[in-house]
């Protein structure tokens, strides 16, 4: 019995070691040189060219369901409207590193025009994307850049620098120039948020800013409670503290929740990146004056617009070349196919009830 | 509930575990859920074909083939854990523990031939684990598995936090996708045809496959013929793990990305494709062809939906009844035929009457 098993057990491992051996020759270390370039924009872009009727633009967001992605997807069909095409939005009920890849394949396999994707992973969805370009498909990404080299232009929401600009500027404007202030981050270890930090910092050495002192910089792990307890801890430690940036959703809307509830709203100002629905509360109760984050309904506008002139060729993703989009404007692709949206928003009591993500 | 009832096989496995006829392994063959499987596989292609633009073609065909390839793999061990009556629900986080180490080892500098065995045998050894803790701590698999599902999960995070290792050559990566050539079929088809191969062999045709449906059926007169049930089951376990570890591979490769979060859930996906192929959940009945006719049935459903633009939610609901149905029809089947007996309809499987189903039976040992 068992060696007979053992018999099979050989056979199979050998079997599958060997399919795994023949496909490569010699070693291959993460040192050793190779040639990988990948698909790039060819043939000659021209400005006025016409956007073809009928052109098929289809969304795939991080996940279905999403409502940040919901309104963001809304601008992008209006854009589509606009530009007679057909919409369509698919994507996956989890926002896993590849399940967005069936889409992809689903969406080259029905001949779709412009793919405008927020990558779940920026290497895993490379492959399928690579294939829909050769079957002709024009890719556009927003929110979540892939490799560069997997599409044809990145729509970014927002600047570091100007994110970083407009939460300093509010919160000048909140305490009136001077005082303590600290910031309310996510986890230490989180890439964009240390470099808006360090964009913020940067910002308030200029001297417009100077009677503006940084106290802490504390850590709330984009966990609720983590974020409320570490806002509580910040009043305690830091008696004259006269504001707080927080420059993620989870931490500003932490952070109000408990100013709200406390003896310094009102006092203590707050500001940071957040979202409208979150924040609406405590708007409308007089402890958030005035708070940023960019407008999801434009990001899927331009998307659809960058997508639209991609497939009428007005454009190819090259650095220096300008498109019109509709309702914003003229738009120029920056480097490494890379268009920013634009300022940040700024939400205050005037136009938060404009918004609904 | 009444126990499956719907192969001749079983019923002359639990009642006297000798070495059977020749004619067994046929007849397991045509088990008839395999069978139906493989029927509504050929219905469903055929439809898909006629109503779902862009399905009929080689390119779609070779895009199904990747998107199941992963659980395909998979579902061939664990076809012949879940046939002896237990389960293994670590497979998916083996996947990822695997590939996070396929990652960091390539960051350290390992050369991708020594990396791809390492795993291999690292999967064999956490698949030992997990036949250890079921055979000689004698604890049930369904408990031991969800255990070792969170324990290798949180070790690839450990290993790997929330960065993902995307640096691998484009050699490797744009192989592990490639088509043989002149073909749209990606060459990870051969790799689960061999495998497929391999499995079928051992569990229709050897001593060994026909002592996993005694085994299944009844454990107790398994041990009383003499048959190794502990060792039986730790190499099946063992099998199980090398085979997720090496799917992990081909993931990693597939997606160009080690990451620690891979293939999160996949687990579900391969139990619903065994169950879906004709494999009893109860142990002791299955057949390997229905299996991929499961496999190839759940990626083709998958495939023609959403090229017919139905959402994902959708598509996991009728993905869930379609598990229901496969799992509830065969013992509502059996409970008719036990109430109203045709000719040729055992009535009962086991002498003295029906027994109550034992899922994932703890009872190995001692």
């Amino acid at each position: 019995m068992s060696r007979s098993l053992l018999r099979y057990g050989a056979t199979a491992g050998a079997l599958a070691g060997l399919v795994l051996m023949t496909a490569a020759c010699g070693t291959t270390t993460r040192g050793s040189t190779e040639d990988e370039a990948g698909a790039s924009a060819t043939g000659e872009a021209d400005p006025n060219a016409e956007i073809p009727e009928g052109l098929a633009i289809s969304f795939l967001p991080k996940q279905l369901n999403n409502p940040y992605f919901t309104y963001a997807d809304a601008g992008g069909e209006e854009a589509v409207e606009e530009v007679g095409g057909e919409y369509k939005e698919v994507g996956p009920s989890d926002a896993s590193a590849s399940s967005q890849v069936s889409y992809i394949n689903t969406l080259s396999q029905q001949g779709s025009d412009v793919i405008v994707l927020a990558a779940n992973d920026p290497n895993a969805v490379c492959g399928a994307l690579n294939q829909a370009r050769q079957a002709g498909g024009r890719i556009v990404t927003y929110d979540s850049d892939t490799d560069p080299e997997c599409r044809d232009v990145f729509i970014n929401q927002a600047s570091a620098e100007g994110l970083a600009q407009t939460q300093v500027k509010l919160i000048a404007e909140q305490v009136g120039g001077e005082g303590e202030i600290a910031f309310l981050s996510a986890s230490p270890n989180a890439t964009n948020q240390n470099a808006w930090l360090e964009l913020m910092e940067e910002e308030l050495a200029k001297p417009e800013y100077e009677g503006i002192e940084v106290v802490d910089t504390v850590y709330g792990n984009d966990d609720d409670q983590k974020s409320f307890q570490e806002m509580q801890g910040l009043m305690q430690s830091h008696p004259d503290l006269r504001g707080v940036v927080s420059p993620t959703t989870v931490g500003l809307a932490a952070a109000a929740r408990y100013l709200s509830g406390s003896e310094y709203k009102g006092d203590v100002a707050l500001t940071g990146l957040g979202t409208p629905n979150q924040m609406r509360e405590y708007v409308e109760d007089g402890t958030v004056e005035e708070f940023a984050l960019w407008d999801p309904k434009d990001l899927g506008y331009l998307a659809a617009y960058t997508g639209a002139s991609l497939a009428a060729g007005r454009i190819t993703g090259e650095e220096g070349q300008t498109f019109e989009a509709g309702r914003l404007g003229e738009y120029e692709i920056g480097a490494e196919g890379e268009v920013v949206l634009g300022p940040p928003t700024v939400f205050n009591a005037d136009n938060i009830d404009d918004y609904d993500f | 509930m009444v126990p499956d009832v719907s192969t001749p096989t079983t019923g002359e496995a639990a009642a006297a575990p000798r070495p059977a006829e020749p004619r067994s392994a046929l007849r397991a063959l045509a088990s008839a859920r395999g069978t139906s499987v493989i029927g509504a596989l050929l219905v469903s292609v055929l439809a898909a074909s006629f109503l779902v633009e862009g399905f009929a073609s080689g390119r779609n065909a070779g895009f199904v083939v990747l998107d199941i390839a992963a659980i395909a793999l998979i579902a061939l061990p664990m076809t012949l854990v879940i046939i002896t009556g237990e389960i293994d629900l670590s497979v998916a986080s083996t996947l990822g523990l695997t590939s996070a180490v396929m990652g960091q080892l390539w960051v350290a500098g390992l050369p991708l031939e020594t990396i791809v065995p390492f795993c291999l045998v690292l999967g064999a050894v956490l698949g030992a684990v997990n036949g250890l803790l079921v055979t000689v701590a004698g604890l049930p698999s369904l408990a031991v598995t969800i255990g070792t599902m969170a324990l290798y999960r949180g070790l690839a995070y450990v290993i790997l936090g929330d960065r993902a290792v995307a640096d691998f050559p484009l050699s490797w990566t744009g192989g592990a996708t490639s088509r043989i050539p002149g073909t749209p079929i990606p060459w990870v088809a051969v790799l689960i045809l061999v495998l497929a191969l391999v499995f079928g062999v051992l569990l229709h045709s050897t001593a060994f496959g026909r002592s996993l449906y005694a085994i299944g059926s009844n454990d107790e007169a398994a041990r009383f013929s003499g048959i190794s049930v502990g060792r039986t089951k730790l190499w099946l376990f063992v099998a199980t793990g090398a085979v997720a570890a090496l799917a992990g591979v081909f993931w990693t490769l597939q997606y160009g990305s080690a990451r620690a979060d891979n293939a999160a859930g996949l687990e579900l996906s391969v139990v619903a494709a065994v169950l879906l192929g004709g494999v009893s959940i109860f142990g002791g009945v299955g057949a390997l062809p229905g299996v991929l006719g499961g496999v190839l049935l759940l990626g083709t459903i998958r495939n023609a939906l959403q090229l017919a633009d139905v959402s994902s939610d959708t598509l996991s609901i009728v993905t869930g009844l379609l598990l229901v149905v496969s799992v509830v029809a065969p013992n509502a089947v059996a409970r008719m035929r036990a109430r109203r007996p045709g000719p040729g309809a055992p009535r009962s499987r086991r002498p003295g009457g029906p027994d109550v189903p034992r899922p994932f039976s703890s009872r190995t040992e001692r």
